[in-house]
C-alpha cells in the first residue's frame, strides 16, 4: 500500500470484496492478464469477466447472462508466447497468466427480412438471402474462433448443399456470439444463415410433433380461455396472491 | 509418381465375381439440386456395371474454379480439404481405390488440378497441412478421375450386355466444354477433337452427331452477370448441333447443363426462330439405354423437356 | 505511324506483378493472335486477349481498366492453342485479382435479381464469386 495512491484507489480496493464477490486475503493463486494492453493482477480461479471486474471495468456492454447461453460476451485472446488468436465466452473462460485478451461488443451484420411462408424449401433461399456463402473457402476459421465449440464450416457446407436437417442439428447450439463472422475471410455471417436454416427445417423439413398439435387443438377448442381470463381480469392483488401462492415445478 | 504405382486397385470389376468395387465418390453441390438428374442416373449406372460409388463423408464445396494466381494457397484449401477425405475413407478401408470418382465436370477440374498443383509442390502441401491441422496431414497420394474414364476402363462389351433399349433413332451430339479438356495436363481427352462419349454413345447404339463446337465454352460462370452474353453462345453450340443433324446434346457438367438448357429462354427472346433442344446429362441417356427406372433421371428438373423426344424415338413408354 | 512507348519504373514494376502472380513469362508472347482467334468471349471484350498480353508487356497499368479480363470465363482455349506455351487466362486472373485485392468487387453480389438467384445452379455462384469479388 503506498502513499501514491489517489483516493479513488484506495476507495476502489477497500470495496473490492464488495463489488467482486472476491476477498483478496482469501486468494492463494494469482495471475497477470492483458487487458487491451494493461497489465492486471487477479486472482487464477476468475472467469475473464470476473477478473475484467475485479481488474475495475464495469461491464455495461459484452455482458449479459453470465451463464454462457446469450451469446453478448464473446472475447478474443492470446496466450503468451502463442501466435493463435483464439475465441472464448468471457463468462465462461477462466483466466491465465500471460492472457491478453479483449472483448468484441458486437458484429455488425444486416439479418435478412423475409416471409418464410413464401420462401422455396431448397438451397436457393440461401442463394437469395445471404448469396455470400457461396464464398466459402473451407478455410475452417469459423469453427476454430466458435465458443460453442460447434462445426461451423460444415453447417454452411450444408447450407451450400441444401441440406437444411444436417445445418439444423449442427447449428442448434449457436449463439450467435459473432465471432465466426468476424473472422470469416468470405464474410459470411454465419450465425445468420444458421438461423435462416433452422427456420425454414422448423417450418418445412422437421416433422410437427404430436403433442403440439394435440395442445393447439385444446387452445383451439378453448380449453385455456377460461382460466386466461381470469387472469388477464383480475386485480393486483389477487395476481400477488396467486404468484405468492404458484406451484414451481422445484416445489413439487 | 504414375497412377500405376499410387492406385490400390483397378476399377475394372471381375465379370465373375458378384463382389462391387468400391470407389470413393465426390459429389459437388450442384448435384444434391439441380444436378440431381446426373448424380442419381450416375448411380443407376454405376450400381448396374458393378461398381458402387461411395459418397465421401463430410465433404465440402471444391471451390469450382482453380485459382490461378501463383500465390493464393488459401483458395486450394477446398479441394485439399476433400482429398484428406479421400485418405480418411481409404485408410479406414471403406474403399478400394484411392482414385475418387467425381460425377461434375467443374468439380472433376478444380480438384484434379489442386490436387496435381499441391502435391507437386512439397513446400505447399507443407503450409496447407499445416494451416488445416485439425485434420489429419494429406499424404498426397490420392488422386481424381472422372466418372467417364472408370466407364473407360470397363470392358465394352460388359457394358454393351446392359443395354435393353438401343438409342438407335436418337440424333445425339456429345458436348464437352471446357472441363473435361482444358488445360490438357488435367483433361481426359483431345482438347479440340475429344471422342470418348462418342465411342460409348455407339455402344449405346446411338447415332452420334459430331457437333464442330462441341468444345467451345458455354460461357460458365459469366451467366451470372450477363446472361444475354451466354445464351449467345448457348445459341451458336446448340445451332450448330442442330446443322449438323443432331436433336438434343449431351453434357456431364451441371453448370454448361444449365446455360445450355436454362439458357434457351434467354435464346428465344432474341432469336425467335430458335428451336429448343433438349440437354441431357450423359448418364440418362445410358439410364434409358440401359432400361433403367427413369425415376432415376429426374427429367423433371431438365428445363427443355426431353421426354416427348424419347417418347416420340419409341425409348421411353407413354405416361412414364 | 510509329507510337514511341516509353518504359518507366512505373510500367516495370507494373509488368513485375503480373508477371509474379501469374507465373507466366508474358514478355514471350510474339503477339501472334491465336488467343483472340480462339476466345468464345471475344465479342463480349473491348481489346482483344492478344492485346491485353501487349499492353501488360508494355506495363500499362490501364489493362487493368479492361472490360477484357472481366469477361474472360477461364475456358482455357487459348491456353491450348498458344504457341509459346503461355497461359492468357492465368495473365487475365493475375489483373484481376489486383483489383480484388483492394476489396473492391466487380460483381454486386446483393444486386442480383430474386429470380436469377432462385434458379442458378451454386456452381454458377461459387465459380463467379471467386473470379469477380474479392
Amino acid at each position: 500500500m503506498s502513499e501514491s495512491k489517489t483516493m479513488m484507489e484506495k476507495i476502489s480496493e477497500s470495496t473490492r470484496s464488495l463489488t467482486t464477490g472476491v476477498d483478496t486475503r482469501d486468494v492463494e493463486h494469482w495471475v497477470t492478464i492483458y487487458i487491451m494492453g494493461r497489465g492486471y493482477s487477479v486472482p487464477a480461479d476468475l472467469t475473464i469477466m470476473t477478473a475484467m471486474e475485479f481488474a475495475g471495468y464495469k461491464l455495461i456492454r459484452s455482458c449479459g447472462c453470465r451463464q454462457g447461453f446469450c451469446g453478448a460476451c464473446a472475447t478474443i485472446f492470446r496466450r503468451e508466447g502463442q501466435y493463435k488468436l483464439e475465441s472464448a465466452l468471457a463468462c465462461q473462460t477462466r483466466v491465465e497468466d500471460g492472457m491478453c485478451l479483449v472483448q468484441i461488443p458486437f458484429s455488425p451484420a444486416e439479418a435478412a427480412y423475409y416471409d418464410i411462408a413464401a420462401e422455396s424449401y431448397d438451397y436457393s433461399v440461401f442463394s437469395k438471402h445471404y448469396p455470400e456463402v457461396a464464398r466459402c473457402v473451407s478455410c475452417n476459421t469459423c469453427t476454430k474462433a466458435c465458443p460453442q465449440d460447434l462445426e461451423v464450416m460444415d453447417y454452411i457446407q450444408s447450407a451450400i448443399k441444401g441440406d437444411f436437417e444436417s445445418l439444423a442439428e449442427q447449428s442448434f447450439d449457436c449463439i450467435q456470439c459473432g465471432l465466426c463472422a468476424l473472422r470469416c475471410p468470405a464474410e459470411i455471417v454465419q450465425y445468420n444463415v444458421g438461423h435462416l436454416g433452422r427456420r425454414m427445417f422448423g417450418r418445412y423439413g422437421s416433422p410437427e410433433p404430436e403433442h403440439l398439435k394435440t395442445r393447439l387443438a385444446e387452445m383451439e377448442r378453448g380449453e385455456f380461455s377460461s382460466v386466461l381470463d381470469a387472469l388477464v381480469g383480475a386485480s393486483t392483488e389477487k395476481l400477488k396472491e396467486l404468484y405468492a401462492a404458484r406451484v414451481r415445478e422445484s416445489d413439487e | 509418381m504414375t497412377s500405376e504405382q499410387t492406385s490400390t486397385t483397378r476399377a475394372a470389376p471381375d465379370t465373375g465375381s458378384p463382389k462391387r468395387t468400391r470407389l470413393p465418390y465426390y459429389p459437388g453441390c450442384t448435384l444434391k439440386t439441380t444436378g440431381k438428374g446426373l448424380e442419381d442416373s450416375a448411380l443407376a449406372v454405376a450400381e448396374t456395371l458393378g461398381v458402387e460409388l461411395v459418397e465421401l463423408p463430410r465433404w465440402n464445396c471444391c471451390g469450382v474454379v482453380t485459382s490461378l494466381t501463383d500465390d493464393d494457397l488459401m483458395r486450394h484449401i477446398a479441394p485439399i480439404r476433400n482429398m484428406v477425405r479421400v485418405q480418411e475413407v481409404s485408410d479406414a478401408g471403406l474403399v478400394d481405390d484411392k482414385r475418387v470418382v467425381t460425377l461434375c465436370s467443374m468439380c472433376f477440374n478444380a480438384l484434379k488440378w489442386s490436387n496435381a498443383r499441391i502435391v507437386g509442390d512439397a513446400e505447399d502441401l507443407k503450409s496447407l497441412n499445416d494451416f488445416m491441422y485439425l485434420e489429419e496431414d494429406y499424404r498426397g497420394d490420392a488422386e481424381v478421375v472422372h466418372f467417364l474414364e472408370i466407364l473407360k476402363e470397363l470392358d465394352p462389351e460388359a457394358i454393351a450386355e446392359q443395354v435393353k433399349t438401343p438409342l438407335g433413332e436418337l440424333n445425339v451430339a456429345p458436348y464437352y466444354g471446357c472441363t473435361l479438356l482444358r488445360p490438357k495436363s488435367i483433361g481426359i481427352d483431345d482438347p479440340e477433337d475429344p471422342t470418348i462419349q462418342q465411342e460409348l454413345l455407339e455402344i449405346m447404339g446411338a447415332t452420334v452427331i459430331d457437333n464442330p463446337y462441341k468444345t467451345v465454352c458455354c460461357g460458365s460462370y459469366q451467366t451470372v452477370q450477363d446472361k444475354y452474353a451466354v445464351a449467345e453462345l448457348t445459341h451458336g453450340i446448340l445451332s450448330h448441333a442442330r446443322a449438323a443433324g443432331a436433336e438434343a446434346v449431351t453434357t456431364f457438367c451441371p453448370l454448361c447443363a444449365f446455360n445450355l438448357d436454362n439458357r434457351q429462354r434467354e435464346v428465344l427472346e432474341k432469336h425467335p426462330d430458335f428451336e429448343p433442344m433438349p440437354v441431357f446429362y450423359f448418364t440418362q441417356l445410358m439410364a434409358v439405354a440401359f432400361g433403367l427406372n427413369p425415376k432415376c433421371c429426374r427429367f423433371d428438373l431438365n428445363h427443355t423437356d426431353p421426354r416427348p423426344l424419347l417418347r416420340g424415338k419409341g425409348l421411353m413408354k407413354e405416361g412414364a | 505511324m510509329a507510337e514511341t512507348v516509353v518504359i518507366t519504373v512505373k510500367s516495370e514494376a507494373f509488368l513485375k506483378k503480373i508477371v509474379a502472380l501469374s507465373a507466366e513469362a508474358i514478355t514471350v508472347c510474339d503477339q501472334c493472335g491465336t488467343c483472340s482467334g480462339s476466345c468464345p468471349m471475344i465479342a463480349e471484350m473491348d481489346v482483344t486477349p492478344s492485346q491485353l498480353m501487349r499492353m501488360v508487356q508494355l506495363g500499362q497499368s490501364e489493362a487493368l481498366d479492361t472490360k477484357t479480363m472481366w469477361v474472360c470465363a477461364s475456358c482455357f482455349a487459348c491456353t491450348v492453342r498458344c504457341p509459346r506455351g503461355l497461359d492468357v487466362s492465368k495473365v487475365a486472373e493475375a489483373l484481376r485479382q489486383v483489383t480484388l485485392r483492394r476489396s473492391v468487387d466487380h460483381l454486386d453480389i446483393r444486386n442480383i435479381p430474386d429470380d436469377e438467384l432462385a434458379e442458378l445452379p451454386q456452381i454458377a455462384l461459387v465459380s463467379a464469386f471467386r473470379k469477380l469479388t474479392g
